[in-house]
């Protein structure tokens, strides 16, 4: 899979259909906005160099501030409104639907396992087939945010109570960051997600492996650590498929090692920023609905982070 | 500042401890890229607010680590490979951190004076 540097999240390096179609909007008007720009600035320093000649009215105001903006603005919005047309229809038919439910302050993302129909829960991190429609429903479970990965499409609020669907289409493989674009309480900037676009074979084989139930642990070390999440009542909020399941309020745990970050983007995921986020996620993104720990001892600690960063 | 450094300098008892083989400029980088910030307080990386370790602000200064650790060039290259060797009921995690990459960091450590 190529990581894409330095357009992890750029309007300017579309790599999907929409995206592209918005990215060429953007183009045209910052073009027609300087042309115009510069026209005036021009037009300014003639008048003030030229100030004996008496100015025809008719001509400026009449052509220039009204015929003028009258044609050049009808054009573009008849040529907007055509080029509109070409966006991707916002239907579920044909595509592989996706499930993404906005949170304070992550998002819960859910497929369905084409072999058993069940539902597969996951955070923060979408996988989808390159070439392959898309179809996001998106909600919220609580205030509205906003879905948005600017290389592969515009924006689209999550509102509670709705669903609003978001079709995409990653042209390229890659990794696309995206971000909450509708502030939406202390962390709304630390509400990141990753779009990972890799081949059919890629996406199918990711897919199987989430639907597996978790990793059991293989050595005494990760025992210790399942043994503390249970002891620590972490099931509450957290489920972990064929451990605890039932926990819906944090994030599903299942295949945590597999995933890049921890805390919707904020963290790259090991061993050592899971320990760390147990210890205190409150001193990583203040706010967050997770309490720090209290009684964790520094082995049960480390056990437990590793037990989290095995479960690939 | 320079005045200050010169000192410093010239007092033998304050000067900066010296990691053999370590540069202080790759020690910030892999510092950051480790991530150390989810537990420390670190000058110069930018995210770096955790509360779950001590704060490294002044790290390149004080005299023990970790409690009771002497605060070395060859103790501290130690100890951030393998936290839990040294101290079996630490928090810190050994993180994989290799000996070169140890010394940059332990370089890049003792600059937070």
């Amino acid at each position: 899979m190529a990581p894409v540097g330095g357009n992890l999240q750029s309007v300017l390096h579309p790599a999907g259909w929409d995206a592209a179609i918005i990215s060429h909007f953007a183009w045209v008007l910052f073009g027609a906005g300087t042309l115009i720009f510069v026209a005036v600035m021009a037009l300014l320093l003639l008048s003030l160099r030229r100030r004996e000649r008496p100015a025809r009215a008719l001509l400026w105001i009449g052509g220039g501030g009204i015929a003028f903006p009258v044609i050049v603005l009808t054009a573009l919005l008849a040529w907007s409104t055509w080029r509109s047309a070409e966006l991707a229809p916002q239907t579920s038919r044909g595509a592989l639907a996706i499930s993404v439910t906005a949170k304070m302050w992550w998002w819960e993302v859910r497929y369905h396992d084409p072999a058993t129909g069940r539902e597969i829960v996951t955070a923060n991190e979408i996988h989808i087939p390159v070439g392959k429609t898309v179809y996001l429903g998106l909600n919220s479970a609580d205030v509205i945010h906003s879905f948005w990965v600017p290389a592969l499409s515009g924006k689209r609020d999550t509102i509670p109570g709705r669903v609003n669907g978001l079709t995409l289409r990653a042209d390229k493989p890659g990794i696309y960051r995206g971000q909450c674009a509708e502030y939406c309480g202390a962390q709304h900037a630390r509400m990141a997600m990753y779009v990972v676009a890799s081949s059919q074979q890629e996406f199918d084989a990711w897919l199987r492996r989430q639907a597996a139930p978790a990793a059991a642990p293989s050595s005494p070390v990760l025992e210790q650590g399942r043994t503390a999440f249970l002891a620590q009542r972490c099931q509450f909020c957290h489920t972990i498929r064929g451990v605890a399941e039932g926990g819906r309020l944090g994030p599903d745990l299942t295949h945590v090692g597999s995933r890049m970050h921890i805390g919707a983007g904020t963290l790259r995921t090991h061993r050592g920023t899971l320990g760390g986020w147990i210890a205190d996620p409150q001193a990583i993104k203040p706010g967050v609905f997770m309490p720090a720990a209290q009684d964790i001892d520094g082995p049960t600690l480390r056990a437990m982070a590793a037990y989290l960063e095995h479960l690939k | 500042m320079l005045l200050c450094a010169a000192f410093l300098a010239g007092c033998g008892k304050d000067a900066p401890r010296q990691v053999p083989g370590g540069d202080a400029e790759q020690g910030l980088r892999l510092v950051t890229q480790y991530q150390c910030g989810a537990c420390h307080m670190i000058p110069q990386v930018p995210g770096a607010t955790g509360e779950a370790g001590p704060s490294l602000e002044q790290v390149g200064r004080i005299s023990y680590i970790a409690v009771g650790i002497p605060n070395q060039p060859d103790t501290m290259v130690r100890w951030l490979r393998d936290p839990p060797a040294m101290k079996p009921g630490t928090k810190m995690p050994a993180l994989g951190i290799t000996e070169t990459e140890a010394r940059h960091m332990a370089a890049f450590l003792y600059t937070l004076r």
